[in-house]
């Protein structure tokens, strides 16, 4: 089952023998041991486990936040392992967005300012940013909150925020670490519905981390299960390919 | 990111813990300003000490004196030049000669003699000399009553304060304190001294004999009188060093000069049977700065006359000032290296603080060089705030202690002094200086905030 999902053919990214330890104290945490897997252009993945599964750890790999300790993460042709802290700062800034469980929205800045951050370390000119800024945040119905600060808005609205400023600078690749383990099942589902859109729309590659089997079944093509950082399970799912309204969960 | 955003950015985090960046701030002020007011003070009493000595007129001052003459301050000259027989008159000639060279302000002949003056019917002994014009800034004068001479021609004098004192009868009992010298000048100035001197007149020759020997070298002395008004009285020192000093009483240069009085070289020309035209003991010769003095001595040397003058004191005062200076400016900056912890201390904790919003900054695509120089202008900004402030409140400091310096003057009066100068470079150097201090400062917590790891930074709470 394992590599099955080949959509569009392109391989976007391919891990291999991947492993991530960490030493605490004495003992050695694999929190990512020997996983190798394969994922597509356009796919949209779900990383399935418990947690201290080392989903996150491998997505943190993946989005070149952390170095393997061992084994390649190739992305576009190009081995993350190889790369010098510049150049991953730079993959970081135009290959991947991410979105994480507490949003991690800048607490002293606007929406707005939040959203223009990337296109300031990008070196995008100033005239444009702003105009740029405004139409993610359109993209995500906050046209009106864009003088707000996080702190004054709810979680649904900071966190599609925090997906507006993740599609800043147009990645093919979005990494989102339990998008909605902060919400509830409402505000979730408009999440979900968003990071569903800008797969179907913009063609991103979705990598999205979560424990939720349910909320996997419901959006993801295909579901990959970890357990003790080892790969337990590789299986796509037809029902959410079609894009249609979720059927539930089969468990 | 381009310099600008950091800029912006920096400045927009530093308002977000306004106190506490202000509080940094203003321990880089006090630093800034501590060094701004020691330096100020120094460069101030340094320009004090120069002004003084350029005014005293020591230090720029060559004396020139004819071979012919005594003999020179040092033996080497004489054996080295020309024998003293060969060598040139100390005339009008060589006198003009002399004030044309490069860098020479004036050249005057120094002219005095003793002679009779005569004040309220009662005859005083005593040495009088010519002052040219110039000496009106001297700081010799400074403490004069009444005016210096209306002009170089003048029937003027200005008296010695000791002088003035044995004019009224009042001579200094030991111990007891002297009288001052406005009570002195009060009943004198305004009068009139009866002035008893010698004329040296040239006769024309009388034998051709005497003509072929020495060709008019014959002069007759006629005794002669004039009135003098006196104008002014001075504080100056008798044994000063300074040549016109010990004399008593001071006549305009030119009328001296004009007067022909009979100097007690003539007598000595003429027994040696040698020149013409009457000659100087010395010529004084004021240079444009001290530094000058050498080139002119050597110039006026190889015009064959023994030159003197004090070796350049100002040099050692120049020294003498830089390593005070350079105390004062370790000092100053005592205050600013504390300030500079300050600015360690307040990023650091500013990255203890900052930590998850620097790891979702690199999660979003913050290069360690982004990160590191938002840091960096951080501490910039604040380098640049303090540098401003610290600068203003030293130029007040050094004001305050001035305006109080001078009350004090007044009180014990003597005149106002500036000894507070804050020059140009001052100001951009000590702007600079706190710059430079706070990125220093800030080198170190910016590099750790570069190296911080965002998955351990994202995980903080």
């Amino acid at each position: 089952m394992p590599g099955e999902s080949n959509l569009n053919g392109s391989m976007a990214i391919r891990t291999e023998s991947l492993c991530r330890y960490y030493a605490m104290g004495e003992a050695l945490i694999r929190a990512v041991d020997g996983i190798s897997v394969q994922i597509a252009s356009g796919e949209f993945v779900a990383l399935l486990g418990t947690s201290g599964s080392g989903k996150s750890s491998l997505l943190n790999l993946i989005a070149g936040l952390d170095r393997p300790t061992s084994g390649t993460v190739v992305v576009q042709k190009s081995d993350l392992a190889k790369f010098s802290r510049e150049e991953l700062a730079k993959y970081r800034l135009h290959t991947v967005g991410m979105v994480f469980q507490s949003f991690n929205l800048i607490p002293s800045m606007t929406l707005l300012e939040n959203v223009e951050l990337p296109l300031r370390f990008a070196e995008v000119e100033r005239g444009k940013r702003e105009g740029l800024a405004k139409q993610a945040l359109e993209r995500v119905g906050l046209s009106a909150r864009l003088r707000h600060r996080p702190t004054e808005l709810s979680g649904g609205e900071q966190q599609r925020a925090s997906l507006a400023r993740a599609l800043i600078n147009q990645p093919q690749f979005l990494l989102a670490d339990e998008p909605t383990g902060n919400l509830d099942s409402q505000t979730g589902t408009e999440i979900m519905n968003f990071i569903r859109e800008f797969n179907e729309t913009l063609g991103m590659t979705i990598i999205m981390v979560t424990h939720e089997r349910a909320l996997a079944e419901r959006y993801a093509s295909r579901m990959i299960f970890l357990a003790d950082g080892k790969l337990i399970g590789d299986q796509s799912n037809a029902v959410a390919a079609t894009g249609g309204p979720s059927r539930g969960g089969g468990l | 990111m381009k310099t600008y955003d950091m800029a912006e950015l920096a400045v927009r985090n530093l308002r977000e813990s306004i106190l506490r960046n202000s509080l940094t701030t203003v321990g880089i002020s006090v630093g800034v300003a501590s060094l701004v007011a020691m330096l100020s003070l120094g460069i101030g009493l340094q320009q004090l000490a120069g002004r003084r000595l350029q005014k005293s007129g020591l230090f720029d001052t060559v004396v020139v004196t004819s071979r012919r003459d005594l003999r020179g301050f040092n033996r080497e000259q004489e054996e080295n030049g020309p024998a003293p027989a060969e060598s040139p008159a100390l005339n009008e000639d060589a006198r003009q000669k002399i004030a044309q060279l490069p860098n020479v302000l004036e050249a005057y002949p120094d002219i005095r003699f003793i002679t009779e003056l005569h004040y309220a019917d009662k005859p005083y002994l005593t040495m009088m000399a010519g002052l040219p014009f110039s000496a009106k800034n001297n700081d010799a004068f400074d403490g004069m009553q009444g005016n210096f001479f209306s002009s170089d021609t003048a029937p003027e004098v200005i008296l010695q304060k000791s002088f003035a004192g044995q004019l009224l009868g009042k001579t200094p009992k030991a111990g007891s304190e002297e009288a001052s010298v406005t009570d002195l000048a009060k009943p004198l100035l305004g009068k009139q001294l009866t002035m008893r001197y010698a004329e040296r007149t040239a006769t024309p020759s009388t034998s051709q004999a005497e003509a072929s020997n020495s060709a008019g070298t014959a002069y007759s002395v006629i005794s002669r009188e004039v009135t003098l008004k006196i104008v002014g009285v001075c504080d100056l020192d008798p044994d000063s060093m300074r040549g016109q000093a010990r004399a008593r009483v001071f006549l305009p240069l030119k009328l001296a000069q004009n007067l022909h009085v009979m100097q007690p070289s003539d007598l000595r020309d003429s027994t040696n049977m040698a020149g013409g035209t009457p000659a100087f003991t010395t010529v004084e010769v004021h240079v444009k700065s001290p530094t000058q003095v050498q080139t002119v001595e050597d110039a006026i040397k190889k015009m064959g006359f023994n030159t003197f003058s004090i070796v350049d004191a100002t040099r050692s005062l120049r020294q003498f000032f830089a390593v005070l200076d350079l105390f004062l400016g370790i000092f100053g900056s005592l205050a600013l290296a504390v300030a500079s912890i300050g600015i360690i201390n307040t990023l650091v904790m500013a990255i203890l603080e900052r930590r998850r919003e620097i790891g979702i900054m690199k999660a979003i695509g913050a290069s360690d060089g982004d990160v590191k120089g938002l840091f960096f202008a951080e501490a910039g900004v604040m380098g640049v705030f303090g540098g401003i402030v610290g600068v203003a409140l030293g130029w007040t400091i050094g004001r305050v202690i001035n305006l109080g310096t001078n009350v004090y003057l007044k009180r014990q009066h003597f005149p106002p002094e500036q000894i507070w100068f804050v020059p140009w470079w001052l100001v951009l150097g000590a702007i600079g200086f706190a710059i430079v201090v706070s990125l220093l400062s800030g080198l170190y917590p910016a590099s750790r905030a570069a190296r911080l790891d965002p998955v351990q930074a994202l995980r903080y709470e």
